[in-house]
């Protein structure tokens, strides 16, 4: 059985993603303390809360440099959720200009509003497949996620995976090999969103 | 393009699901639990779950039972009643609240929307504003349950929460509330245009074409209690009504 480590960041909703792994027939440990990353065979970093706030808590408790050593020299595969998956990258700009785990190249920048979209921009919206990653395997392209977020992921094409029409066309799913991020919440997305968590487990 | 959303509310006194009439008389609906795992069950597009009398008995949000929700929920769901410190709100989000409603904390506590916002992201802080409307025709919004005048104008409050770090704005109109008579559409209107944030329509509805009306208004979500404990009317054929009026859902 798969083991996966949930990286608590202390200040969001763990407890479902934990459960949607489970459901996906994995091992799920909800943990704060890096050494417990040495033992994962992968690695989920969820979402909610402010970019500074979670890279402190990261740097402070010595789990920015578990992440980058489990996954840049063992290559653990990582999934970033939400914030998760901005904090995959090298820098945000949201409430200060704060480093990331850089494990991407990729930056975040706040949502702007094209045609009065409301910001930030939440509930059900499309993700279209822009590349076939193992990521969607069996997820048919514009299938309907759940989004919550003000920020979003401005990145080179050759990383993007899905996109979503909103404020333009957003990032709605990043991959570099065993990098993967998803800007929506697999774990609140219902079937869609545990096909995605079963495959990124069965990966 | 970003669905719009149908919500049902979930209104909690005790241990029991009560539903509510302007505010006062409450009736008990049952057992939130199993509420949760039908909705769960229908797919609905999120879940809205509040404790009424957290604030006035000063008794903070009731962390075990969101936790047992929450263990059910595949689905967002938000949770509002009683929260009053940035403590209540990193604890419901670490029991599986996505969402933290405010209310009266936002009068008593005039930094915490700010802090809050901040430290957890303004996503997941929703700021409620309850409003009525006196025998003059002046809508005002109200505070602690809908118990007190506050006299401030939803429009230029609602302007407020979205400077203080609101990230989206629960306008609630306790005069129609369990009324099922129709939402407050004038306010919704008023308010919808004010703010750039999302506004989810909640107290009155009775029909899909109340929600209609909610949507065509300016409201961007639209949440229900009444309709859908009382009558035979789903989330479902709320969004295939709305799709067939061309309001983009997910059905």
């Amino acid at each position: 059985m798969q083991r996966i480590a949930i990286v608590d960041t202390g200040m969001c909703n763990v407890d479902s993603m934990q459960r949607a792994i489970e459901e996906c027939g994995a091992k799920a440990d909800v943990t704060s303390n890096p050494t417990d990353l040495d033992y994962a065979d992968k690695i989920v970093l969820p979402g909610v809360g402010a970019f500074p706030d979670a890279m402190d808590l990261l740097n402070r408790s010595g789990l920015t440099d578990a992440i980058q050593s489990n996954v840049i020299d063992h290559e653990v595969p990582i999934l970033g959720v939400c914030l998760g998956m901005q904090l995959l990258t090298s820098q945000s700009v949201e409430v200060r200009l704060t480093t990331g785990l850089n494990l991407i190249d990729a930056r975040v920048e706040r949502l702007v509003p094209i045609t009065n979209e409301r910001v930030p921009h939440v509930g059900w919206n499309e993700a279209h497949q822009s590349s076939d990653h193992g990521l969607f395997g069996g997820i048919a392209s514009g299938t309907d996620f759940y989004f919550v977020h003000s920020f979003h992921v401005v990145c080179d094409g050759q990383f993007v995976v899905a996109t979503t029409p909103y404020c333009g066309t957003l990032i709605s799913a990043i991959g570099s090999e065993h990098i993967m991020g998803t800007q929506f919440h697999p774990e609140k997305s219902q079937a869609a969103g545990l096909a995605l968590l079963h495959n990124f487990v069965t990966l | 393009m970003l669905k719009l959303r149908v919500i049902p509310t979930l209104l909690y006194r005790d241990f029991t699901l009560v539903k509510g009439v302007g505010f006062d008389a409450q009736r008990v609906v049952g057992s939130p639990m199993q509420a949760v795992q039908v909705y769960n069950l229908r797919n609905v597009d999120e879940l809205c779950f509040f404790d009424i009398c957290a604030t006035s008995l000063a008794s903070g949000p009731n962390f075990e039972l969101i936790d047992e929700i929450a263990d059910r929920c595949f689905m967002p769901l938000t949770v509002g009643g009683g929260v009053r410190t940035l403590d209540d709100v990193r604890a419901l989000l670490s029991v599986g609240a996505d969402k933290v409603a405010l209310n009266t904390a936002l009068f008593e506590e005039p930094d915490m929307l700010r802090t809050a916002s901040e430290k957890f992201g303004a996503q997941c802080m929703v700021a409620v504003i309850d409003t009525r409307t006196n025998a003059a025709g002046v809508t005002t919004v109200w505070s602690h349950n809908a118990s007190r005048d506050t006299n401030l104008d939803p429009v230029v409050w609602a302007q407020e929460l979205q400077r203080q770090g609101a990230g989206e704005i629960l306008l609630q109109s306790a005069d129609h509330d369990g009324e099922m008579q129709g939402y407050d559409l004038a306010t919704i209107a008023k308010v919808s245009v004010a703010v750039s944030l999302p506004v989810i329509a909640s107290g009155g509805a009775g029909s899909y074409d109340h929600m209609v009306a909610a949507v065509q208004r300016g409201a961007d979500a639209v949440a229900a209690a009444s309709m859908f404990h009382f009558t035979e009317q789903t989330p479902m054929e709320a969004k295939q009504h709305l799709a067939s009026h061309g309001i983009a859902t997910r059905c």
